[in-house]
């Protein structure tokens, strides 16, 4: 809020209302194909060429048909598995680094972060066929392992943690030396729960972005019982050609979890990707 | 987790031995051992391969065979690559300026309403929490002809003439281009308001002593001070738009890169490259373009806003 606005109560200003309905239009325009997705996921399949928001005659049926071969509930448990384990992964490793990186002092720490930060240069398509002749050597394609190896540490949440840590007191660790912690304690009881702001925007956004991963899982997995949400969605939707109100049941089967995990947390979501974004 | 109280001749005569500050450095090798080793075999040795692979002829069933730049010059004479190099300039150059408009708009206006803030930020972060390959199928839903599709019949309601979007090859870019805009804007709309918080009152409240305009304050004060936040999107926004692949793999599923790959970006083009063909040293002399690419981009960026 600046301080122009204080100036005057905002409900006296006509231009100040017109902006109000002018930013809820382009709010509610924003999440149309959000509405009608699961709208017509609510319809029969006589219903679909009826375009009104609210269905006549709303059903579950789309969402038994989707889910009764069991296909999508396996690629929802895969994402879900596979996000989760990365997320940890992350989340420990990430910030075991970050610390080292910002509390202790030795020899070639410099060249340690900057070799950690410049593979941020590298983008991750450049890295998916050597990935994939990996996989295929050690015998990874098709298997869990294979799709979550390539992500199980960050650069940008190594930086992340790196930033948060630098505010950390370092009498905060000393005192804890004093008492005769090992650096080990110290890092996991003393200096983690200090930033804890931070590690929940790490988790955020490294869930977030395994749950909606496409590219890597659609290389490495051949067989359907390993395919992630995205990609078993992908397959499916086109399996069903033009059977709509069925690929959006799918489409919002696949949205419908990080909405409402949203809906509940926002005001930490929305912290913590701006403090990943910012600070990362 | 047990913690044994430790005194300086517990742990064995080598590490009692030891000063303090030698402990510390033994215990951040330690703690750096595994994820050095991940960089290492997962980060710096594939990167390394991709550089040798693009001067190399595999195709995966054969042994690799050293070709030098021969990758490079087929690229270089091949008319698919030109015309997805131009797609993949086009997602960057109508992406990143169209979206960071929006994106800065609606922030600057946001920022000053009280009344349902967090409602109708939330109206605009949503899609930025949607699956890109689940919403690509909704979106190709709404470009369908009528009577499937959504937007022709708007259209055709109100007596306009029918669109063939996807279908189309002038068209069929843009409509690719959209829900990786509508996507991505909330993210940048959650920014820019926290730029604009981060700017002090009392630069505003100066301003307003001075009886200067608000187009002026926003000239003088609002855009100058967001810089770090506009750079940092910028060069962000147009990573992801070089980079973009999932909601063209998803719309163009039935003729991968559009008609006549008009929607087709570099990154298609690799993957068909490598999973389709095989052609792994073709493919990686193209990831190589891809990294020189963003390269480029990014450097050119950083050096044009920050001289700015």
């Amino acid at each position: 809020m600046t301080a122009l606005s204080l100036a005057l109560p905002s409900r006296f200003q006509p231009g100040r209302i017109a902006i109000w309905l002018l930013l809820l239009a382009g709010g509610l325009v924003m999440i149309t194909p959000l509405l009608f997705m699961f709208s017509t996921s609510l319809k029969d399949a006589s219903e679909v060429y009826d375009l009104r928001l609210v269905p006549a005659h709303p059903t579950l049926d789309n969402y038994v048909t989707v889910l009764s071969d069991g296909r999508f509930l396996r690629w929802f448990g895969n994402s879900l598995g596979i996000a989760t384990a990365v997320t940890l992964s992350n989340v420990f490793f990430d910030s075991l680094v970050g610390y080292t990186l910002a509390k202790f002092r030795f020899r070639g720490r410099y060249i340690v972060f900057l070799a950690i930060l410049s593979t941020l240069m590298i983008p991750t398509e450049m890295l998916v066929i050597p990935w994939y002749v990996m996989a295929r050597n050690f015998g990874w394609l098709d298997t869990y392992w294979g799709i979550m190896f390539p992500g199980m540490m960050t650069a940008f949440g190594t930086f992340l943690m790196k930033q948060f840590f630098e505010t950390v007191p370092d009498d905060f660790l000393e005192a804890a030396r004093v008492d005769g912690l090992n650096e080990f304690s110290i890092f996991w009881r003393i200096a983690m729960p200090l930033v804890t702001p931070a590690l929940s925007a790490l988790a955020i956004f490294t869930f977030l972005s395994n749950w909606t991963a496409f590219i890597w899982p659609l290389i490495v997995t051949t067989s359907k019982e390993l395919y992630t949400l995205p990609v078993g969605l992908s397959s499916f939707a086109v399996e069903s050609q033009i059977q709509w109100e069925l690929i959006m049941t799918g489409a919002a089967l696949a949205t419908l979890p990080t909405l409402t995990v949203f809906l509940v947390l926002q005001r930490y979501i929305v912290r913590g990707v701006v403090m990943a974004g910012l600070k990362g | 987790m047990s913690m044994p109280i430790q005194q300086e001749t517990s742990g064995g005569r080598f590490w009692g031995g030891l000063s303090l500050r030698r402990k510390q450095v033994v215990w951040a090798w330690t703690f750096l051992a595994v994820p050095i080793l991940f960089y290492a075999l997962i980060r710096f040795y594939p990167t390394v391969e991709a550089f040798y692979l693009s001067t190399t002829n595999w195709n995966l069933f054969s042994k690799p065979g050293f070709v030098g730049l021969a990758n490079f010059q087929r690229l270089w004479a091949d008319v698919v690559f030109w015309q997805v190099f131009r797609n993949t300039v086009l997602y960057l150059a109508i992406g990143t300026p169209v979206s960071l408009i929006l994106a800065f708009t609606i922030a600057y206006h946001l920022d000053r309403v009280r009344f349902l803030h967090g409602f109708i930020r939330a109206l605009y972060f949503l899609p930025f929490l949607t699956t890109a390959a689940a919403m690509a199928w909704v979106w190709r839903w709404f470009y369908q002809p009528v009577p499937i599709g959504m937007i022709n019949d708007l259209l055709s309601s109100f007596g306009l003439p029918q669109q063939p979007f996807l279908r189309s090859t002038s068209q069929a870019l843009p409509s690719v281009l959209a829900p990786a805009i509508w996507a991505g804007l909330g993210f940048q709309v959650v920014i820019f308001l926290a730029g604009l918080r981060a700017i002090p009152n009392t630069y505003y409240e100066a301003a307003r002593i001075d009886g200067v305009s608000n187009l002026t304050i926003l000239r003088r004060i609002t855009i100058p001070l967001l810089k770090p936040t506009i750079i940092f999107l910028v060069v962000f926004s147009s990573i992801g738009f070089l980079r973009i692949f999932d909601q063209v793999y998803n719309m163009t599923s039935g003729d991968p890169g559009g008609p006549l790959n008009a929607t087709k970006p570099l990154v298609l083009m690799i993957y068909q490259t490598a999973f389709s063909s095989f052609e792994m040293g073709y493919a990686a002399a193209q990831t190589v373009v891809l990294f020189l690419v963003l390269l480029a981009v990014s450097f050119l960026q950083l050096r044009l806003l920050r001289d700015r």
